[in-house]
């Protein structure tokens, strides 16, 4: 399959008065069309800025991107004018939110805030883009849209108020749609409701999906492929089954074994990995997991693991990654 | 004074319940909330039915599983109990004593063996008290521990059983991550020994990692101090790693309630069916293979609560007489409660 976004050593980092914070350190990965891939990892691992960064949405100051390369079909979206990366956001690359109340605008009606986009990026009369919008709305599944698009955010429900975002996502027929955390501010039944449309529609409609999340039951059903995230960079990229059958990353299986399982045997007692994520402004030379890693040995503090292949397309950020695939089969 | 003193005699007396037995009862507990209108006067034009007829027991020892989601009644349940919210009605028993008859000042000495660890770490912590004063304030309040020095001891103890160094006595909730803080909530609810704990979406707030380090450590604390949780919680995957009893709440009522091993493998309530499909669970392979039922529509408001069964409008099973009829919890196995017709 074709390639739709490129990231290569990507950089962003955030100027605070703490010191230098390298939220995202060095960072490449792909996106291919029409597939789902997962970011997981844990808060302030960087999974968010580095979606973030795709659409140039870090603020200046305190956050920047200092190096690296975007590529969306073949153009680099860190060298554009703001009028062109304008035109890329929401026509081609759409953005779903976690909090669906503080990312509508609450003193706009629902219609307004649809029918906008599609003047906008589209040029459709204001009769068309109605009819679009009434579209939409039935597309995700929002009964009586005509009367809906009449109404104000506050006068949805948290689900309802997410189809709508997921509506002006695809409002644009975007080529790629990245959704942070869409579904943790929702419910259980909520959340499987609006993740089953988004599968449905992303399969449907032939649209990449990034799912950021640190539910690692949400990727295992959804993604396709994923990327574990840890300090600012990613320690494991695979399918979703070599990443929860062969992790070949101590973080990666640090966090398996931490999630409490449905399927599991309740007595197992839990292994949660020690300590407490490291502090970014203040990485040294070593591999950022090492404080945690019950793996870890000297060479760790002297010199950081290169994302490397450790066998049918998966990769891992460790030095002793070959070693650790057979110990977590033995563990697992 | 009296009173005082004969009700902090029979608490004692009574104080005494042994593993396995009924540590706490609730019966028919109602909360409503009133709705009103007006600016100058205020009408009441409804009620929100926040709990509406809630029965159930805690035994010593055990940790009992509330679940639902959210603005089903599990947090003011929790609330209820701790007397945190005075009940529109019914009867909620601790250790023998009612304390629906229990005036303030005889609510006192039941508080130190009732205590809550609240889900957001961050808002739940006075930000202008050092740890140490967080922790020793409630020893001072409860006259458990008038001497100072003593009182700083049992502060580094506290947090050396909680995971932390005692030198975090001296710092603020802001020097502090989110599982640290949660460590020292949890901390705060032990240092008046109480008997039972109520973990409102404890672990919730913190990342996976960190998660695990808290739900390990509460499982320490409940076996080294005897402790009875009562587990409110909407991670099903946590409530069934946790929690030895669950009760599955759904606007206002149980819908389902049996030991965990027993509801999470054979759920019988419809809705207790359909919210264990939409946990997804951290395997592909399982997840492929799996049956995925996605309920339709969403919670009803509590204002108006649908009649009959409150669970119908969403129900596949639903029939005629579940539109008019409350569905009575019966026991259709052993320990086993449903509140189903149709099952």
């Amino acid at each position: 399959m074709a390639k739709l976004l490129e990231i290569e050593h990507l950089h962003t980092q955030f100027f605070t008065s703490a010191g230098v914070v390298e939220a995202v350190n060095d960072v490449s990965y792909d996106v291919e069309e029409g597939e789902t891939l997962g970011l997981v990892g844990e808060s302030g691992c960087g999974k968010s800025v580095s979606a973030l960064s795709v659409l140039r949405l870090i603020s200046w100051p305190p956050g920047r991107i200092v190096g690296g390369s975007i590529r969306f079909l073949g153009k680099d979206l860190l060298k554009l004018s703001d009028a062109e990366i304008r035109r890329v956001r929401g026509r081609q690359i759409a953005m779903v939110f976690q909090e669906p109340m503080t990312s509508l605008n609450p003193v706009l009606t629902i219609g307004l805030q649809i029918t906008e986009t599609l003047e906008h990026h589209l040029g459709m009369s204001g009769a068309q883009a109605n009819a679009r919008a009434v579209e939409l709305l039935g597309m995700v599944g929002i009964s009586d849209p005509e009367r809906r698009l009449k109404q104000y955010p506050h006068h949805l429900s948290g689900g309802m108020r997410q189809r709508v975002m997921i509506a002006l996502a695809l409002s644009c027929e975007p080529k790629l749609i990245i959704a942070d955390e869409p579904t943790t501010a929702l419910d259980v039944t909520i959340q499987a409701q609006i993740l089953e449309l988004m599968k449905d529609l992303s399969k449907r409609l032939g649209v990449a999906l990034i799912i950021i999340t640190h539910n690692l039951g949400v990727v295992a059903r959804y993604a396709d492929r994923v990327n574990v995230m840890y300090a600012g960079k990613i320690v494991e990229e695979g399918t979703a089954d070599q990443i929860y059958h062969n992790p070949h990353h101590p973080y990666t299986l640090g966090l398996l074994a931490s999630v409490p399982r449905m399927d599991q045997h309740r007595g197992k007692r839990l292994v949660p990995i020690d300590g407490q994520p490291p502090d970014l402004t203040k990485l040294d030379n070593g591999c950022a997991y090492r404080p945690r890693c019950r793996w870890a040995i000297d060479r760790c503090a002297n010199g950081i693991p290169s994302l490397e292949h450790v066998g049918n397309g998966q990769k891992a950020a460790c030095f002793r990654s070959h070693e650790l695939g057979d110990e977590a089969r033995a563990v697992s | 004074m009296s009173a005082q003193a004969a009700t902090a005699h029979t608490t004692r007396s009574l104080g005494s319940v042994e593993k396995g037995e009924t540590l706490l009862e609730i019966r028919n507990l109602k909360k409503y909330f009133a709705v009103t209108e007006g600016a100058v006067v205020h009408r009441t034009v409804g009620d929100i039915k926040a709990v509406d007829d809630v029965s159930f027991t805690i035994r010593k020892g055990e940790t009992l599983g509330l679940v639902g989601e959210s603005g089903c009644g599990k947090t003011t349940t929790g609330r209820c109990i701790l007397q945190l919210e005075r009940p529109t009605a019914g009867e909620i028993v601790f250790e023998g004593t009612n304390l629906e008859r229990l005036d303030q000042k005889a609510m006192i000495p039941m508080r130190q063996k009732m205590q809550v660890i609240f889900q957001d770490p961050y808002s739940s912590l006075n930000p202008r008290m050092k740890i140490g004063e967080i922790l020793g304030e409630p020893m001072r309040v409860h006259g458990i521990q008038p001497d100072r020095a003593k009182r700083h001891k049992r502060v580094a103890e506290l947090l050396g059983v909680c995971g932390l160094n005692p030198k975090f006595a001296d710092r603020y909730p802001h020097e502090m991550s989110g599982g640290q803080r949660q460590r020292v909530g949890i901390a705060r609810a032990l240092c008046l020994n109480p008997d039972f704990i109520i973990c409102d979406e404890a672990v919730s707030a913190l990342d996976v990692s960190i998660q695990a380090q808290v739900i390990n450590l509460l499982e320490d604390l409940r076996e080294e101090f005897d402790l009875t949780y009562l587990f409110i919680a909407h991670d099903l995957s946590v409530v069934h790693h946790l929690c030895n009893r669950v009760a599955v709440m759904y606007l206002g009522k149980v819908m389902e309630l049996a030991e965990s091993d027993e509801l999470f493998d054979h759920p019988m309530h419809p809705y207790t069916r359909a919210l264990l499909s939409a946990v997804p669970v951290a395997d592909p392979k399982i997840e492929a293979e799996r049956q995925h039922q996605v309920l339709p529509g969403e919670v009803p408001s509590p204002i108006n609560p649908p009649r009959g069964c409150v669970f119908h409008p969403r129900c596949p099973l639903a029939v005629d007489s579940c539109r008019a009829e409350i569905p009575p919890l019966r026991e259709l196995r052993t320990g086993h409660w449903v509140a189903c017709t149709q099952v």
